[in-house]
């Protein structure tokens, strides 16, 4: 099969969890990577030495596991931006989750009265961060909750007014009416890369270019393009872009918030507390530089450790053969697919158009009893609404069930999908 | 999970009434209708309840609804109007009680097929702890109607609420 990566036996080795043997002795089948990623050894090993050999906590211990700590930590960052192509290590904030990033953005926009003039401004028209009644957000029909509610939030808070793009039959996003959507209101435009429920990966360099045109703020939701497929934060036209730790191969708790400096340096501070200011006063503080500026508290130390090894272990793969290895197991998935009797894909059905996230539906079986019969099987795949409600309600569907694959997911365990779907729906009386 | 466990959720029971499910559809009269979801997989149902008498008199004249979800909260709702529909509320409370302490029962309930007739067939989701939820989505929702209605008679006349137990109220999230 053409795009498959060539050691794929070795690379499934490199994750332990793979050769689990479940009840009823039967073998793994994990289709539920793009709601969490296995972890390879390397990254396991980068974090267990961490805490056996280096634990402190970062910036502050005066001794010599504080200074492995830190470097370590900070290690992690060096690697992170040189995985995003990003201009400068300062653009890379550790958070939570995305969740996180796109509420760091959120809420420090509703405060930020900020001029960004002094060097050129958003898409090189200068103009004031701050997002008031005045003000409309843009976002589209296909995000994940956490790329909807910041922003209804923000909207709530602010007075300004949230709009999206539709989408079309087939499951991408309807720019029929761009022109009409992205307008001198627009303030920010907030979207997904590639959808976790359609898979649909959508152009963000054009819309990008459109919202800059109007001084708009790009921020793009990341967290299912990063693990799949190669990202470069320059090229993308994005002005933050957020991805979790989680989805790549890491661990979960940490994420990453990139941003353009000139953009974070004018943002507020987000959460306050220890690490992010420069000098604290009973009458007042100053902050500390980018990106420490948004990392108060003690962040993930570990957990930023175990994502520097991440990234590492798929840029030694190369982002170029896991997109092509996607494309090639989605494209065969989807043939797999096309032969269950019943079966509807929701989103593009060519691979080329999106991402290794296939949502179905299957006539007359719910997705909660399709995923139960194939855990029977050792098959584990999502179901429900995927956080995806709007985009559900868009297709008349009220849930579905999702097979995701990654860079380990072999044509074997597709085949054991589809063989999974027929014995559902024989097992549920439903054959035609 | 094994075959055999997954038989033991399926029962045939459950099966039948996610084909042919009784009293289905929303009827007039009613007192309270409630829209219930199940925000981790978005199975919704709204149910109405038309009850007769009040106190210790109030019979559970009707319960119908609207429900989409899977088999196993579709089959539940089914049997759940089967169970209560007719029964003074007093004894529809207790079989609801009877089938709470049958799901939170991890499998070690003993279920009585005395009282809860075609539930008992239920017993076996009590293992999958993932799907408990959509076995009580609609039990909740009928609660919830029949509290509304209790509550709205005590303002208008001096009867005695129907006892809601509080420590059931965390299972409608």
């Amino acid at each position: 099969m053409e795009g498959l990566l060539p050691d794929l036996d070795v690379i499934r080795k490199d994750f332990p969890i793979l050769s689990r043997v479940l009840a009823d002795g039967q073998p793994l089948v994990y289709l539920d990577s793009a709601n969490t990623s296995q972890k390879p050894q390397v990254v396991i090993d980068a974090m267990v030495d961490h805490l056996e050999r280096h634990n402190a906590n970062i910036a502050r211990a005066m001794h010599q596991l504080g200074a492995e700590s830190t470097e370590a930590y900070e290690a992690a960052r060096d690697t992170v931006a040189g995985f995003l192509n990003a201009p400068s290590r300062d653009e890379v904030v550790f958070t939570k989750n995305v969740s996180e990033g796109l509420n760091l953005v959120a809420n420090t926009l509703a405060w930020g009265g900020v001029s960004t003039s002094s060097t050129g401004g958003v898409g090189g028209k200068g103009g004031n961060l701050k997002v008031d009644e005045s003000s409309e957000i843009l976002i589209t029909e296909m995000e994940h909750h956490s790329n909807i509610v910041p922003w209804q939030l923000l909207a709530q808070r602010t007075g300004a007014t949230l709009r999206w793009f539709g989408l079309t039959d087939d499951g991408h996003l309807d720019l029929s009416n761009i022109d009409e959507l992205i307008n001198e209101r627009t303030k920010v435009v907030a979207l997904t890369w590639v959808s976790n429920m359609l898979g649909t990966i959508n152009p963000v360099r054009m819309l990008a270019d459109r919202a800059h045109q109007v001084g708009a703020i790009v921020v793009v939701d990341a967290a299912q393009a990063v693990p799949q497929m190669p990202v470069d934060v320059v090229a993308s036209g994005a002005d933050f872009l957020g991805f979790t730790g989680h989805k790549v191969t890491g661990p979960t708790g940490i994420g990453v918030l990139w941003g353009r400096a000139e953009l974070l340096d004018a943002l507020p501070p987000f959460l306050g507390g220890g690490e992010m200011i420069e000098t604290v006063a009973m009458e007042g503080s100053t902050y500390a530089p980018i990106p420490h500026k948004f990392e108060a508290g003690t962040p993930p130390i570990v957990e930023a450790v175990g994502l520097g090894a991440a990234v590492d272990y798929l840029a030694s793969i190369g982002m170029d053969r896991v997109r092509a290895h996607e494309e090639a197991i989605t494209a065969y998935a989807l043939e797999g697919l096309s032969t269950v009797s019943g079966l509807t894909v929701l989103g593009p059905r060519e691979a080329r158009e999106r991402g290794g996230a296939i949502s179905f539906e299957l006539d007359g079986i719910h997705p909660h009893d399709v995923a139960q019969v194939l855990d029977s099987r050792g098959i584990a795949v999502r179901a429900g609404h995927h956080c995806a409600k709007p985009a559900h309600k868009r297709f008349g569907v009220q849930s579905s069930t999702r097979a995701s694959s990654y860079l380990y997911t072999t044509p074997a365990e597709i085949d054991a999908l589809v063989d999974g779907l027929e014995y559902t729906k024989k097992y549920f009386g439903v054959d035609r | 999970m094994t075959t055999q466990n997954l038989d033991s959720l399926y029962q045939e029971i459950i099966l039948d009434h996610y084909k042919n499910p009784h009293h289905q559809g929303l009827r007039e009269p009613y007192e309270a209708e409630v829209h219930h979801v199940n925000p981790t997989c978005g199975d919704e149902v709204t149910v109405r309840v038309h009850l007769s008498g009040t106190a210790q008199d109030a019979v559970v004249e009707d319960v119908s609804y609207d429900a989409e979800g899977c088999s196993i909260s579709q089959a539940a709702t089914s049997v759940m109007t089967d169970l209560v529909i007719g029964k003074p509320l007093e004894q529809a409370m207790a079989v609801h009680d009877e089938f709470l302490a049958l799901m939170q029962g991890r499998g070690n309930v003993e279920p009585d097929e005395e009282t809860l007739e075609d539930g008992i067939a239920f017993a076996g989701v009590a293992k999958f702890p993932a799907r408990v939820k959509c076995a009580l989505l609609s039990w909740m929702a009928w609660k919830d109607a029949t509290a509304q209605i209790v509550a709205s008679s005590v303002d208008s006349s001096p009867v005695e609420p129907v006892e809601t137990p509080a420590e059931t109220r965390e299972e409608q999230s």
